[in-house]
């Protein structure tokens, strides 16, 4: 069924008794060409880019749960693509370009809404690095202006630009930036997906691999087992858990980030706003909720939920950026798991095992790559090639030496 | 969460900073033949199983010594916390 304008007229006239859920329900079959582990945002994509650009084949996502139940829908929504590194950015940059077409090409309303993002500077040497990383950011294809005091005042006036000690002195604008409904991503992939064939499965959890001679054959469910030709892994937080069924250890440790909503107020922040003095970033939903995040928690962490100190660290941060928040109540919070690498930076890749292919180590930034990471994992799955703008994302370039660490942190995910 | 420190009681997390897996405290011989690859795995791999970890904190607002502190990942119950110093030199 096609969306259109007409077709909600329609309905509107007959009772809304023409709308039909928008994928089925299928049962795994027994035999699939490609197996997608995970059903989030990645996974999600990944099917539909393998359906729609890549193959006309049996594919299947198996889900443990439901889908959009794990970080797709527990993020804060921001996409972006203002990076430092050239590895980095030219991939950013492609997935911020597949954002501003998704309505289009998945017939589905996610509510892209570039409504700008500004990274806040407090220092000298902190507008030199945003100068040299907007630079970058121009090299790479992408949009960047560099804004003064003045230009950050006239979009947000309420800001507390005189603080004594950091004083808002400007920040990096990315007029294209924004934010998109991120449940509604998940959905919108699934039902482009179903569409084009792919079985959605949900509440079907992977128990384990079938390998043989190096080869990956199929996998093990709670619904049976499955045999695929390929099989690609896709599941953010559990990464380093799946692949551990497949005998592998990654450059990956598994952390907690919280995020807030307050109540609903009247429309204030027009834009995405982080702040360069503290760990702590904004923006509001079109429900009038403000969105806002700060750091991971800080230590390896499972359990779906973080801690007080980075409640108090986020708040801290928030009234010391716009005292008005202050006075908003908190409505909602919550934690998601997070799959850290060692330089901050992702991984799509095959693995050492025929016919198994790895996509994660997406850190606290893969909702918005989540088009060009399913993009450029469908490509590798079908091709046994990587995509251009992510033939960095190696699983080796740790032993070579050629880590992508945007801030020079080295080997701590925690500072990543 | 609170980490009970062998030295000075129960003290708040918040005090501490955290470092990552206590088997950083293995170092690889970096005279060995295959050192490229052991450092390789010190540095980059990680273990990382849901449940019981040993992990590094430093307790850099207090009397600054490193713990090796036993804690479970899935509901951040705290079961043993040891001096790092100590499981060192009984190693070496
Ligand atoms: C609080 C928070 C805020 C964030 N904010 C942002 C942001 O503003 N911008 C941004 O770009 N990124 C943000 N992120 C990161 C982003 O959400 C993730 O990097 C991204 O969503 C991960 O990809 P995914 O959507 O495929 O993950 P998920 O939705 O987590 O999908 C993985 C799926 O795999 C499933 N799975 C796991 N194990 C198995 C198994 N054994 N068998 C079958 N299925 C399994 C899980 O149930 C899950 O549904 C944030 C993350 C959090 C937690």
């Amino acid at each position: 069924m096609r969306y259109s304008g007409l077709k909600i007229l329609k309905e509107a006239f007959s009772g809304h008794k023409g709308w039909a859920p928008v994928w089925r329900n299928p049962e795994p079959k027994s035999n699939y060409d490609f197996i997608i582990i995970g059903g989030g945002g990645h996974g999600l994509a990944t099917a539909y880019y393998l359906a729609s650009t890549f193959k006309k084949a049996q594919i299947a996502v198996l889900e443990k749960g439901w889908i959009g139940g794990g970080n797709v829908g527990r993020n804060t929504t921001i996409i972006r693509s203002n990076y430092l590194m050239h590895e980095n950015e030219g991939f950013y940059e492609f997935a911020l370009q597949l954002w501003e077409k998704q309505e289009r090409d998945l017939n589905y309303n996610t509510m892209v809404s570039q409504r700008g993002i500004i990274n806040l500077y407090h220092t000298d040497a902190q507008r030199d690095a945003f100068a040299r990383r907007g630079n970058s950011m121009i090299l790479n294809g992408a949009d960047a202006v560099l804004l003064d005091a003045e230009g950050v005042k006239s979009k947000y006036p309420f800001l507390n630009f005189d603080n004594a000690r950091f004083p808002i002195r400007g920040g990096l604008w990315q007029p294209r930036g924004g934010t998109v409904r991120h449940d509604a991503v998940a959905w919108g992939y699934a039902r482009a997906a179903d569409l084009r064939g792919v079985d959605i499965i949900q509440n079907c959890e992977v128990t384990g691999f079938d390998i043989k001679n190096g080869k990956c054959l199929g996998v093990q469910t709670t619904k049976g087992s499955i045999k695929a030709k390929k099989v690609g892994v896709s599941v953010a937080g559990s990464s380093s858990r799946v692949m551990a069924m497949a005998g592998m250890r990654l450059p990956i440790e598994t952390h907690v980030l919280q995020a807030f909503v307050s109540e609903g107020l009247k429309p204030v922040i027009p834009g995405v706003l982080t702040y360069g003095a503290g760990h702590f970033y904004v923006s509001q939903s079109d429900k009038g909720g403000l969105v806002f995040g700060g750091d991971i928690d800080g230590y390896n962490s499972y359990a779906q939920r973080g801690n007080l100190p980075v409640v108090e660290d986020v708040a801290e941060g928030g009234v010391s950026l716009m005292p008005m928040i202050g006075k908003a109540r908190l409505l909602r919070m919550w934690g998601g798991l997070i799959d850290m690498s060692m330089d901050g930076s992702p991984i799509i890749d095959k693995t050492q095992i025929d016919g198994l292919y790895f996509n994660g180590g997406w850190c606290y930034g893969g909702f918005k790559a989540t088009p060009a990471a399913g993009y450029c994992f469908a490509q590798l799955l079908a091709t046994d090639r990587p995509h251009e703008t992510a033939k960095h994302f190696r699983f080796d370039r740790f032993e070579r030496g050629r880590m992508i660490d945007e801030k020079g942190q080295g080997a701590q995910p925690n500072l990543h | 969460m609170k980490i009970n420190h062998p030295l000075l009681g129960p003290r708040d997390a918040s005090e501490f900073v955290y470092l990552g897996d206590a088997n950083l405290i293995n170092r690889p011989n970096a005279k060995s033949e295959t050192a490229a690859q052991e450092f390789y795995d010190y540095q980059y791999l990680r273990t990382n199983n849901p449940g019981e970890h040993k992990e590094l904190w430093f307790h850099e607002q207090g009397d600054r010594s490193w713990l090796v502190v036993t804690r479970n990942t899935l509901t951040h119950e705290i079961k043993n916390v040891e001096l790092a110093r100590n499981i060192a030199r009984a190693r070496s």
